[in-house]
């Protein structure tokens, strides 16, 4: 209880403070909405860009969190001749001999399924339309290692692959630019001069950006390779391990594999790469997480700027209240309070400027949202964050003009006209 | 016999400036009772405008003493000065110096307000000032909404609303009306009968005639030191 009675004091004394603060802040509401504004979109950009960030990294993972979790890549690398390292991917020696060993060898024992592939950006025409599109060449397996449903007809079949047959598989989106509204099966398309009958439509993953999966189009395996592109190495091989746990050992067993194959002894010669879709994952969160913080710290840069502005004006009202605060200290104000009074000011400059910019921070992070179809996440940390940062501003931009009202001289500040 | 409030002996203030010194006050030396109403004279430039700063505990002394109701002001820090000032000092200044845009009401708790007073005492006590300065009709007009006279009379409830050893006034009608200045020293008389020690500065010889004691400083130094019988007639500056 004898406690409780100067708190309440406490806190009457703390709204008065307020009270008092906001009466001489609105006095001049021009400056001090301009003051306030550049907080407003210090932390607003902050907010935005954080959300946005996380938006995009939402979306990289559950796109490729779709296209399966305990899937390995083997991608052809660059080779190295001497000294000179070629270009990633420039090499043609993955084989379909490759991918049969891998299925064969009696040290691979945490491969499921293997899915050899072929894969060339190509230009998709039909008497009345084009498109470009990612042709990929498949073998059935393709379907089960990268879960890739069927909305109708059938995907490549074992018999298509054997008798290199001129079908294909398309993606919802090719289906769409090119027949709209028709169904696509039966229809006729080419590619490279070479007619291809479509015998089934993918389900839509709904994947955004460069690799979406809704614009490709199958075809089989040999199709692709001896008809449409007349290559004989392939762009990729998919495998499906047994269980995610035992990725690392799986991608061990293939890469001393195919270092033996390729006759390579020294493992950082390896004319070709293994990625998990967890390394695909980090990488692309990488570069996201990158993004996010350079934008972010931009946007901090903005906020830094918006104090120096708080702690201008906070410098012009000291000195237009010199003849104030030299009464103030003549009755009888401690140091103390006339630091405490100038804080306030500056603190609740800063903090309503913060509010403000949260608000527009989730606005605009909401119709950014609506506007690109991602997930709209406002993460209650960079909320928290973002009140804690604007009172800091207050305080750290507050506290030079707050002791230069409180040092200055009463009878000085008496004479000043 | 009341007793010495205030002993100022050999005071003097110097402002050092590049080259120049210049004396503004200069071997500085009397003392005062309590209950006594004195008035500081002299033309601009005499040094009584120092001499009332270092009497309000607004400045320090180069050198000499000065003993304010029992304390040394040269050894006291700026936060000490501030809390003797608030404890001990009423001021009232030509300017009135209210605080602009604010009611006459807040501007008497002000004072209050630093010491500590809880609010509701604050409260009662401005209101109870401002009805003896004859304002209880003006509690929450705004200083600039009051005349000169009224914001003076303001002032007044302000420099007694801490109950002060001394109420320092420093041309307290200077700003004012002839008509209203009358008022105001009528108050100050009556606050001085009824045992408020008074030091009033000014340089209107009708407006000292007011106070019981004339002290009359001239290039800094005292130049008399007398009582005031009525007739002031025959000092001159």
């Amino acid at each position: 209880m004898a406690l409780l009675v100067p708190m309440y004091q406490t806190m009457k004394n703390l709204k008065e403070l307020i009270i008092e603060s906001f009466i001489s802040l609105t006095l001049n509401k021009t400056r001090t909405s301009l003051a306030v504004l550049g907080i407003v979109i210090g932390i607003g950009s902050v907010i935005a860009l954080i959300s946005l960030g996380q938006s995009s990294q939402a979306a990289i993972q559950s796109q490729i969190q779709s296209l399966g979790s305990n899937l390995l890549t083997v991608s052809p690398g660059s080779a190295t001749q001497g000294s000179v390292r070629g270009a990633p991917g420039g090499v043609t020696t993955l084989t379909l001999a490759d991918a049969t060993a891998i299925k064969t060898s009696p040290n691979i024992t945490t491969i499921k399924n293997i899915s050899p592939e072929v894969s060339k950006r190509s230009q998709i025409v039909t008497s009345s339309a084009n498109t470009n599109s990612q042709v990929i060449g498949v073998l059935p397996i393709y379907s089960e290692v990268h879960k890739v449903e069927l909305q109708i007809g059938n995907f490549i079949s074992e018999t298509d692959d054997q008798l290199m047959s001129r079908v294909a598989v398309v993606g919802p989106n090719v289906a769409t630019t090119l027949f709209g509204d028709d169904s696509a099966i039966g229809k006729t398309i080419r590619i490279n001069g070479q007619a291809l009958i479509i015998v089934g439509v993918t389900t839509s993953k709904g994947g955004t950006g460069f690799n979406n999966t809704d614009d490709y189009v199958y075809v089989p395996l040999s199709t692709a390779q001896k008809v449409l592109f007349g290559q004989t190495y392939l762009n990729s091989i998919a495998l499906e391990a047994t269980d995610a746990d035992v990725m690392t050992q799986a991608q061990d067993e293939v890469g001393y594999l195919l270092l033996e194959r390729h006759r390579l002894d020294d493992p950082t010669k390896a004319d070709f790469s293994i990625f998990s879709q967890q390394d695909i994952l980090n990488t692309a969160s990488s570069v996201t997480g990158t993004f996010t913080t350079l934008l972010s710290g931009v946007a901090a840069i903005s906020l830094i700027v918006g104090g120096i502005g708080i702690m201008n004006i906070m410098l012009v009202t000291v000195t237009e209240r010199t003849r104030e605060i030299g009464l103030r200290k003549a009755l009888g104000a401690k140091k103390k309070t006339i630091i405490t009074q100038f804080l306030a000011e500056s603190i609740i400059l800063t903090f309503s400027g913060g509010i403000i910019g949260i608000i527009f921070g989730i606005i605009a992070s909401f119709i950014y949202s609506q506007v690109s179809q991602s997930a709209f996440i406002i993460s209650p940390l960079s909320v928290l964050l973002a009140f804690f940062v604007s009172t800091a501003i207050g305080v750290i931009f507050g506290w030079y003009p707050a002791r230069q009202a409180a040092n200055k001289e009463p009878i000085e500040a008496l004479r000043y006209e | 016999m009341q007793k010495d409030l205030l002993q100022v002996s050999h005071i003097s203030k110097k402002y050092q400036n590049s080259s120049v010194t210049t004396v503004a006050l200069d071997d500085i030396t009397f003392t005062i009772k309590q209950g006594e109403f004195v008035t500081i004279m002299g033309p601009s430039g005499s040094g009584k405008s120092t001499l009332m700063h270092i009497l309000g505990a607004l400045d320090k002394p180069t050198s000499g003493d000065y003993i304010l109701d029992g304390h040394r002001v040269n050894d006291l820090s700026d936060d000490e000065l501030s809390e003797i000032r608030n404890q001990k000092i009423g001021f009232i200044f030509q300017a009135y110096n209210l605080l602009p845009r604010t009611s006459a009401l807040k501007n008497v708790m002000l004072p209050m307000s630093y010491a500590g007073v809880p609010e509701d005492i604050r409260l009662e006590k401005a209101k109870k000032l401002l009805e003896l300065v004859g304002l209880s009709d003006r509690l929450y007009h705004t200083s600039n909404q009051l005349s000169g006279g009224q914001q003076q009379r303001v002032a007044i409830a302000r420099s007694l609303s801490m109950d002060p050893s001394i109420i320092l006034a420093d041309e307290p009608t200077g700003n004012i009306a002839s008509n209203q200045a009358e008022e105001i020293m009528g108050i100050f008389q009556s606050l001085n009968k009824s045992g408020r020690t008074i030091i009033m500065i000014t340089h209107e010889p009708d407006i000292a005639a007011h106070s019981k004691r004339i002290i009359t400083i001239k290039d800094g130094l005292i130049s008399s030191d007398v009582p005031n019988n009525e007739k002031l007639k025959g000092i001159n500056y």
